[in-house]
């Protein structure tokens, strides 16, 4: 009977993850490090409604700050974290406002 | 300490008041006295900074000030921290008191300063400073450091400053 049972069990698993294929935007959290005056790699993939922890390991003050100077701006202390969440499409090129050389982009789909 | 690393401290220090100095290759201070010239070359940016703060009216250069005095706090107090375990005292020596020299005339001469002259010297004077301690860093307290703790905190304050010098830079194109 077991044996029977879990192809069944697969497949309907299988048809589920079908049906809630289309609605998969299911947000995601992911993760900047920022650390000895240097951006890490932005991550790529970013969908609107993600989320995004910014963290700045390093002992100096960052900020992640848009350049087009509105849709953010994220000021970090030494040694601490801050979430953002993704509410808009499209690239976003920023700087730290305190070291102006720290320079990322972020594309949000 | 040599006399080739005296050279070289005079240099710098020529080099901090805006005359060119032709800078000497160092023997090799040891980590006591690395240690001090970092340290010494951090706080005298904060002095700089402190003396902006309470001079310029300036919202970009008041910035730039308020980030020299939190950033180069921030690595001292590092540096005090890492000397602290390493058991070593910071060691006076000629270059330190080079740099002391050097800042302090600049101060003399910033003080008398205000308004647009006064910014575009403390950021004309933070371009050279900046650019000075980069060379020191990368060409002889780097390379002669012993301990690795120092020279990797001597590393991030060579990108710090470099990060500084070019903020400066973009700073000094607007400050007119």
């Amino acid at each position: 009977m077991r044996l029977r049972r879990t192809p069944l069990y697969v497949a309907s698993a299988g048809v589920l993850l079908l049906a809630a294929w289309p609605a998969a935007a299911a947000p995601h959290t992911y993760t900047f490090v920022m650390d000895k005056l240097k951006f890490g790699a932005v991550p790529t993939g970013l969908h609107k409604g993600d989320t995004l922890v910014f963290i700045n390991k390093d002992m100096f003050k960052h900020s992640a700050t848009a350049t087009d100077g509105h849709s953010f701006d994220v000021d970090l202390a030494p040694g601490s974290a801050k979430k953002m969440v993704l509410t808009k499409t499209g690239t976003f090129p920023f700087i730290c406002r305190y070291h102006p050389n720290m320079r990322g982009v972020l594309v949000i789909k | 300490m040599s006399y080739r690393m005296v050279g070289f401290l005079a240099g710098a220090a020529l080099a901090v008041t805006g005359v060119t100095g032709v800078a000497v290759a160092a023997d090799g201070p040891n980590d006591a006295q690395i240690a001090h010239i970092a340290y010494t070359a951090g706080n005298l940016d904060v002095e700089a900074g402190k003396q902006a703060l309470a001079k310029s009216h300036n919202k970009t250069v008041r910035a730039f000030a308020e980030e020299m005095v939190r950033d180069h706090t921030a690595v001292n107090d590092k540096a005090l921290a890492l000397v602290k375990k390493l058991k070593v005292t910071p060691q006076d020596n000629p270059t330190s008191q080079a740099l002391n020299k050097g800042a302090k005339a600049e101060l003399d001469k910033l003080a008398k300063l205000n308004g647009a002259a006064f910014d575009r010297a403390y950021i004309a004077n933070e371009v050279a400073y900046h650019k000075t301690v980069n060379g020191a860093l990368a060409k002889t307290l780097i390379p002669n450091a012993h301990n690795a703790e120092l020279k990797s905190l001597l590393e991030t304050g060579l990108t710090l400053f470099k990060e500084h010098q070019a903020h400066a830079e973009q700073i000094a194109k607007t400050v007119k």
